[in-house]
């Protein structure tokens, strides 16, 4: 990704406004001829974090290839609220086959598009982070393995949304799921190894590897640009609040996202052949709490008796990410810490 | 021309004869000599255009080839027992999806106990996935039956599997003929997909259904289904004219004319049954023989057709469904009900188990002296699933059965064959 050097950003979002950029540098989304690949009217919760990820990473990759894409898609909610026939929501050529496959299906199509000479058509692939990081693992680490000319994005919100909120690998430590219940001496999920799809993605030296968030979908956008520059496999992780199973206010989705970024809990970079070349900085260190109190999933850790230990251990989360990453430049570094106003 | 070459091998060459587009390899006993001979073909230039593509599980071949037929291509693989089942969502989903993929199955048991022998216990665990299932009895007909499959896929949307049975088949040398190129070319034109990712006419293909279509879809694939019991003898037809030889079809009847007796089965081990209903009918037996070819769809009026004139049907399985009895003996039920005399079912062959002709030649007097019970397990060692069963009423922690078994039998090696 390159780097821009306006910092005319808005206080708070320190996302910089589309009119104090070029055209050629204007979001997708801003553009009139933006492709809707998918388009208004499916059923997605109000404030669903996927479905804006899935509307801004789908049209970027449209604008890259000149309308020449196919989209692969695993079960789960974006499939489910995008396809009730015969109200369809995808603009594009769409393909849903398991829960545990897409990334072979994609395979299948980016080999049918080359054997026919079209090495126009790209091939994107998009799941879950169930249907990534669980089920369907062993897929995607063989489409790496074989650097197949496709490019995979992970929808992350960190559960099993689709069937009712279970945890899945994602699921970040003390988090309340249907499976990881807000009960006993330790409630929410445990403090595990965790599953960080990124570094195992890099870890199979592919082309492009990246992180987002739906709190800077200029920055999303132009890492799906940047990665559909590329041939073989790509690999996107994007961050999107789910309200219904994060207990977050609706509204709050984007602000969520940012907090997310912001407390050094989701890193936000990308490398290249399984080299790290770019982390996006935080602007103001913000301590976890600012991030947990806005969730009713972490509702557990605060109140009469805030189980101050278990914050301290995801704080401590946060830092580790925060120096392996290099997420503070000078100027957060100078900056007091404090929650975000708005 | 006649060519002494595997099984496996000549099916190889009649796949790259068929011009596929994408083939997806997953390594499983007895299927690999199949996949790496395409490998080497694809590699070496000889088959062209074909992108070979090695996948790390069958759940990804299948899955590969779903995605390679959605967006156009002629997908083919291979597999067998437990690839199969480990593949089996992908399966079901490839028929639900009208994909036109040809699988050959080179048939094999399923574990525990692993067993890397020939049975049909993999191919009767998909029965009801949707999968047009086409049962070869000899490496000529495995060879042309892919010809067929092909065809017959793409012309009704609908997958076709070409069983064949493992070892047995797969890695038996014999005189095969693989036709000319011209000859599969004239029989077989390109795929035209009925649906196709195309980002010129964008179409989502695998939406969610709900109560209210899924009946209709599922009865359309049957209807689809029951087109190829239509389509196959046609078919078989066109191929004997272009190719020169009969091959394919629904059934294969023989010496069934005046047949009292008449065994049915499916794949290789219908050579076996000739032979010995050859010397039964040398002994004065009127008897006769039905191989089935096309197992789904199931030829229910052409096998009562064929049972019609008998007085007892001996179905021979290498397959059972525990608990209850013979698959292939249910469906022949159902044809033929209210139809010939009596039905006996003998379970043969399990795990590569030899079916030899001795055997079958006693088991088929006794079914002519009408002493055949109604399940018959062919030489099955009696004495060696007492032993086991008296253990386990003696012990509670009695251990692993299939082990204690094979330490009863001392070096079994011997004993096959």
């Amino acid at each position: 990704m390159t780097t821009h050097p306006v910092r005319f950003y808005q206080v708070g979002s320190f996302a910089a406004g589309n009119r104090l950029l070029d055209d050629d540098q204007r979001s997708v989304q801003a553009d009139p001829n933006r492709s809707n690949s998918l388009d208004s009217g499916h059923r997605a919760c109000q404030g669903c974090g996927e479905a804006l990820g899935a509307r801004y990473a789908l049209d970027a990759a449209m604008r890259a290839t000149h309308g020449q894409l196919v989209a692969v898609n695993a079960t789960g909610c974006l499939e489910v609220f995008s396809t009730p026939y015969p109200e369809t929501s995808w603009r594009i050529p769409w393909l849903h086959s398991l829960f545990g496959n897409a990334p072979a299906v994609a395979t299948g199509v980016a080999a049918a598009m080359k054997v026919k000479g079209r090495r126009d058509v790209r091939v994107v692939a998009q799941a879950g982070d169930g249907g990534t990081v669980d089920i369907g693992l062993g897929c995607l680490s063989g489409m790496f393995e074989r650097n197949d000319d496709v490019l995979f994005i992970c929808y992350d919100n960190e559960a099993y949304m689709n069937t009712g909120v279970q945890r899945s690998g994602a699921t970040p430590p003390a988090a309340r799921t249907a499976t990881t219940e807000a009960v006993g001496p330790e409630p929410g999920n445990v403090f595990g190894q965790g599953k960080d799809l990124p570094r195992i993605a890099m870890a199979h030296d592919i082309a492009y590897v990246a992180t987002a968030t739906v709190a800077d979908l200029h920055d999303l956008e132009q890492k799906v640009e940047r990665a559909m520059e590329l041939r073989g496999a790509r690999y996107i992780h994007i961050l999107v609040p789910c309200p219904l199973g994060w207990g977050s206010d609706p509204s709050a989705t984007i602000r969520v996202a940012r907090l997310a970024k912001e407390t050094g809990l989701f890193p936000v970079f990308e490398a290249e052949n399984g080299v790290v070349t770019s982390a996006s900085p935080i602007r103001r260190r913000t301590p976890v709490e600012a991030y947990l109190s806005i969730q009713r999933r972490y509702a557990h850790l605060f109140g009469e008796h805030p189980h101050t230990e278990v914050i301290a251990r995801l704080q401590a989360i946060a830092d580790k990410n925060i120096e392996t990453y290099g997420l503070l430049d000078d100027e957060a570094k100078q900056a007091t810490p404090e929650g975000i106003d708005e | 021309m006649l060519r002494q070459i595997e099984g496996s091998r000549a099916v190889a060459e009649t796949v790259a004869l068929c011009r596929p587009e994408v083939v997806c390899a997953y390594p499983i006993s007895p299927q690999t000599h199949i996949i790496e001979a395409l490998g080497a073909m694809v590699k070496s230039g000889s088959l062209t255009p074909c992108e070979f593509i090695n996948v790390e599980s069958e759940f990804a071949a299948m899955s590969v080839s779903i995605g390679a037929s959605a967006a156009g291509a002629r997908a083919y693989t291979a597999t067998a027992s437990q690839g199969l089942l480990f593949m089996l969502e992908a399966v079901y989903n490839a028929a639900g999806l009208g994909l036109p993929i040809v699988m050959t199955l080179a048939n094999r048991a399923i574990g525990a106990p692993i067993n890397i022998w020939n049975d049909h216990s993999d191919a009767m665990a998909v029965r009801d996935s949707g999968w047009i299932q086409l049962f070869a009895e000899t490496n000529q007909e495995a060879s042309d039956l892919h010809i067929q499959a092909f065809r017959l896929a793409e012309e009704l949307s609908v997958p076709v599997m070409v069983c064949m049975d493992g070892f047995i088949l797969t890695h038996a040398v014999e005189g095969i003929d693989v036709p000319e190129q011209s000859v599969v070319d004239a029989f077989l034109p390109p795929y035209e997909p009925r649906q196709v990712l195309d980002p010129a006419d964008p179409v989502s293909i695998g939406a969610m259904v709900g109560p209210e279509a899924f009946e209709e879809v599922r009865y359309l694939a049957h209807l689809r289904q029951l087109d190829a019991l239509e389509r196959i003898p046609s078919l078989a037809e066109a191929f004997a004219e272009a190719v020169g030889r009969p091959s394919g079809g629904l059934l294969h009847a023989y010496r069934t004319a005046d047949a009292e007796t008449i065994v049915v089965a499916l794949g290789s081990v219908l050579g076996t049954i000739k032979d010995a209903v050859d010397a039964r009918r040398e002994a004065g037996e009127r008897i006769g023989v039905v191989g089935i070819t096309a197992f789904r769809p199931f030829p229910g009026d052409a096998v009562r057709a064929a049972l019609s004139g008998a007085r007892r049907v001996v179905v021979v399985e290498k397959a059972f469904s525990i608990g209850f009895g013979g698959v292939l003996s249910t469906d022949v039920a159902m044809a033929t009900h209210g139809g010939p005399g009596s039905l006996r079912t003998v379970i043969a062959g399990l795990g590569g188990r030899p079916i030899t002709r001795r055997s079958l030649e006693v088991m088929l007097v006794a079914a002519g002296q009408d002493q055949l019970p109604p399940l018959t397990f062919l030489d099955l060692d009696h004495a060696i699933v007492e032993r086991e069963r008296g253990r386990m009423t003696r012990t509670r922690r009695s251990g692993p059965s299939a082990e204690n078994i094979l330490r009863d039998l001392g070096t079994v090696a011997s004993r096959i064959g």
